[in-house]
C-alpha cells in the first residue's frame, strides 16, 4: 500500500466517527427521528472490508449502515441529509437511518429486518453468475442474524449453487441486549458456516489492516473458487444498540475497557505513527479538516429541502397507472 | 382461435417469454426435473437447461429473496411458490421486501420479479393446503396482485407481468388449470390493473375473479333461463384495483353481488362494496350482497369442504335477494 492509501483508511474511519457523533447530537436535538444505530467502535470493520473490494463488487448490509454507506462512497452530507429526511438524502428521505443505498456505488442497502437481506445477497450473486459478471457480493450482518432461518437458507443456497458471496458476520457480542452466548448455541459464530461446508475465518475487527488483509484474501478466493467464504469479524460497539439504550446488559467498566484498549482509531493512529507512515501532526490536521468537512455536511443537510407532500406517491411503482 | 387450458396458457406464456428474452428464468420447488407440481413447466428443463429452470431447496424465503436479488442485477426472474399456503413462509420477502424496496430507496432499486403461486380449495387437502388468502397480499401498496380467471387472461397477464418492471404476485387457481377457453394466436398482452366485463347483462352486476368467475358464469347461465341477465365484471387484478367497469355496470344495474373464494371478513367483497357505496351511493337500489367461503379452516371431508366453499346455488340465491 502507498502512504496515501494507509492515510485514507484513517480518514475514512475518523469521518465515520465524527459523522456519528454529529448524528447523536442531531438526534438529541430532535432533528433525526425513528431509530438511530451508531457505528462508533466498529469503524475498522467496514473500512477494512470495503477498501478490499474491486469496483464491480457489491456491498449489502444491515441497519447499522451509515459507516458502510460512506466507505462505499456516499458523501457524508448525503448520509446526513438522509438522516434528516431531506430530498438530498440518498433515499430522498424515504428510507432514513436504516435504509441507505447508492446503486451507482454498488451499495445495495441498508436493510432493517434482521437477516432478510441475506437471501437477497444470494440473489445478487446469482444474477452475477447468470450474466457471467466477475463480481463478488459482500454481505454484512450482525451476530443476531445468524439465529434466524433466512441466514441458514441463504448460506445453504450459496454453497449449493456456487454463488460468489463473502458472508461477513460483525460479531459485536450483543444482539440488541442479548449476549451471543445467551442467544446462540454456538458462540464461535464461524462454526455455523462449517455446517454448510463454507470455509471460514475469525478476524480481529478492531485492527483495520487485519480486516483489510483478511477481506482481500477472502474476496479473491471467492472470485477464484466461485463459491462462498465466511468471515466472523470480532468487534464491539461503544454506544448503545440504538439511541436511548439503558445498557443494563453490560457494565460501564466493560465498555470503558474496550474504549481505552481497543479503540480502532487509537490502534490505527498508533500504528501509523510508530511505523512512520504519518506523523501525529499530520493525523491531527486530518482530524481538524474532517471536523470542518462534517460541519459543512451538517449545514448542507439542514439547509436542504423537505420532500413535498405532492411527491408522497413518487416511486411507489415503476409503472404507475 | 385455439381452445386451450389455463395450464397450457400459462405454460405458453412462460415458454414464449423465455424464448424472447434470455434474462427471464424460472426458479422454485420442483419446477425443473419434476416438470412443475402442476405440470406447468413440463419440458422446460430439457429445453432451457438447469441454469434457466432452477430447482430450489424447500426455502421459500430464499426463493423469493434470491429472485429479488437477481432482479436487482437486471434479470427477470419468475419465482414459483408451490402454493399460496407456502407463501406465508416467504411473507417477509413478498410484503416487506418486494413491496417496499423501490419506494424506500428513493426509486434506485428496480425489481422486475414475478412470484407465481397457486390459490384455492376444493381438493380435500384440509386446512393448511386449501386457503385463498389473496387479499392478504393485495393489502400492501408497492406490490401488484394479479389473479386471472380465463386462459386468454392468464396468458396475456403473465406475459405483461414478466415484462413489467414492478414486483408482481401472480395467483393461479388450483382448480382452474383444466378450464378451457379461446386464446388469441400470437402476441396478446393483457394490461395489468384493468377489470373486464366477461358477460354483459342489465339486471344485476356480479363482481368476481379467478375460480369464482367460473362459478359466477354458471350461475349467470342458470339465471338467464329465468330471464335474469347478470353482468359479470372480472377484476383480474386485485391491486391496483380498477373500479371503472364495476361502477359503470353498477350505475346501469343498481344491484350488485360480489363473489370470492376466500373468507368474507375483510375481503374483496368488503372492499368493493365500500367503494361502490363511496362512489355510487345514489345508484344503490338494494343492499349489496357478498358470497364467500364460510369462516372455518377448510375441512378435509368432501361434504363439509364443498359446503364451506361458495357454490353456484349460493350465487343464484344472492342475486335473487338483491333483485
Amino acid at each position: 500500500m502507498k502512504k496515501e492509501e494507509y492515510v485514507d483508511l484513517f480518514h475514512q474511519m475518523i469521518r465515520i466517527r465524527l459523522v456519528e457523533e454529529q448524528a447523536s447530537i442531531l438526534y438529541q436535538q430532535g432533528k433525526i427521528g425513528g431509530f438511530l444505530h451508531l457505528y462508533i467502535g466498529q469503524e475498522a470493520v467496514s473500512t477494512g472490508l470495503v477498501s478490499a473490494r474491486k469496483p464491480q463488487d457489491r456491498v449489502i448490509t444491515a441497519y447499522r449502515d451509515h459507516g458502510v454507506a460512506m466507505n462505499c462512497g456516499i458523501p457524508a452530507k448525503v448520509v446526513l441529509a438522509e438522516l434528516l429526511g431531506k430530498t438530498t438524502g440518498c433515499s430522498e428521505g424515504r428510507g432514513g437511518s436504516m435504509h441507505m443505498a447508492d446503486v451507482e456505488q454498488n451499495f445495495w442497502g441498508g436493510h432493517a429486518i434482521v437477516g432478510a437481506h441475506l437471501p437477497i445477497a444470494a440473489g445478487l450473486a446469482l444474477g452475477d453468475r447468470y450474466q457471467e459478471h466477475d463480481s463478488v457480493t459482500i454481505c454484512m450482518f450482525g451476530d443476531g442474524a445468524t439465529n434466524i432461518g433466512y441466514f441458514h437458507e441463504a448460506l445453504n443456497l450459496s454453497k449449493l449453487w456456487g454463488l460468489s458471496v463473502l458472508w461477513v458476520c460483525e460479531n459485536n457480542l450483543y444482539g440488541m441486549g442479548t449476549a451471543v452466548e445467551r442467544a446462540s448455541a454456538v458462540s464461535e459464530i464461524r462454526q455455523k458456516a462449517e455446517g454448510y461446508m463454507i470455509p471460514n475465518q475469525r478476524v480481529d475487527g478492531m485492527d483495520v489492516l487485519k480486516v483489510r488483509e483478511a477481506a482481500e484474501k477472502a474476496i479473491e478466493k471467492v472470485r477464484k473458487d466461485k463459491s462462498p467464504y465466511f468471515l466472523e469479524i470480532q468487534t464491539y460497539r461503544f454506544r448503545g444498540h440504538s439511541m436511548g439504550d439503558p445498557e443494563r446488559y453490560r457494565t460501564a467498566e466493560e465498555v470503558k475497557r474496550w474504549q481505552n484498549k481497543e479503540d480502532p482509531l487509537g490502534i490505527y493512529h498508533k500504528y501509523l505513527v510508530e511505523n512512520e507512515i504519518a506523523t501525529s501532526d499530520e493525523l491531527d490536521k486530518m482530524e481538524k479538516d474532517t471536523e470542518q468537512e462534517v460541519q459543512d455536511a451538517v449545514q448542507f443537510a439542514e439547509s436542504s429541502p423537505e420532500p413535498a407532500t405532492d411527491d408522497l406517491f413518487k416511486n411507489l411503482y415503476v409503472e404507475m397507472e | 382461435m385455439p381452445r386451450i387450458t389455463i395450464r397450457e396458457a400459462i405454460s405458453q406464456a412462460l415458454w414464449e417469454e423465455m424464448e424472447r428474452d434470455p434474462k427471464v428464468f424460472i426458479m422454485g420447488e420442483e419446477v425443473g426435473v419434476w416438470g412443475g407440481s402442476y405440470a406447468v413447466t413440463k419440458g422446460f428443463y430439457d429445453h432451457f437447461g438447469a441454469e434457466r429452470v432452477k430447482d430450489t431447496p424447500i426455502s421459500e424465503s430464499t426463493i423469493v429473496g434470491a429472485a429479488i436479488g437477481a432482479a436487482l442485477t437486471g434479470l427477470r426472474p419468475v419465482a414459483e411458490l408451490m402454493t399460496i399456503n407456502f407463501a406465508f413462509s416467504a411473507f417477509e420477502h413478498i410484503v416487506n421486501q418486494a413491496a417496499k424496496l423501490h419506494y424506500m430507496f428513493g426509486g434506485q432499486l428496480v425489481l422486475p420479479v414475478v412470484i407465481r403461486t397457486v390459490s384455492g380449495g376444493g381438493r380435500q387437502l384440509a386446512a393448511t393446503h386449501s386457503q385463498t388468502p389473496d387479499v392478504v397480499f393485495a393489502h400492501f401498496p408497492g406490490l401488484k396482485v394479479v389473479a386471472p380467471g380465463t386462459p386468454a387472461d392468464a396468458k396475456g397477464l403473465l406475459k405483461s407481468a414478466i415484462r413489467s418492471d414492478d414486483p408482481i404476485f401472480f395467483i393461479e387457481s388450483a382448480t382452474l388449470y383444466q378450464s378451457r377457453g379461446e386464446v388469441p394466436d400470437g402476441e396478446n398482452l393483457v394490461p395489468i390493473g384493468k377489470s373486464k366485463i366477461q358477460r354483459p347483462g342489465d339486471d344485476v352486476t356480479i363482481i368476481t375473479y379467478s375460480k369464482m368467475l367460473e362459478i359466477s358464469m354458471k350461475a349467470a347461465d342458470q339465471l338467464a333461463q329465468d330471464g335474469i341477465e347478470a353482468e359479470i365484471v372480472d377484476l383480474r387484478t386485485l391491486r391496483p384495483l380498477d373500479m371503472e367497469p364495476v361502477l359503470e355496470s353498477f350505475k346501469k344495474t343498481n344491484r350488485a353481488v360480489i363473489v370470492e373464494e376466500g373468507w368474507k371478513s375483510y375481503g374483496v367483497g368488503a372492499e368493493v362494496t365500500s367503494r361502490i357505496y363511496e362512489e355510487a351511493f345514489d345508484y344503490v337500489d338494494a343492499p349489496i350482497r357478498r358470497v364467500a367461503q364460510k369462516e372455518v379452516p377448510l375441512p378435509y371431508n368432501r361434504t363439509l369442504e364443498q359446503f364451506a366453499l361458495p357454490q353456484v346455488e349460493d350465487v343464484i340465491q344472492a342475486v335473487k335477494e338483491v333483485l
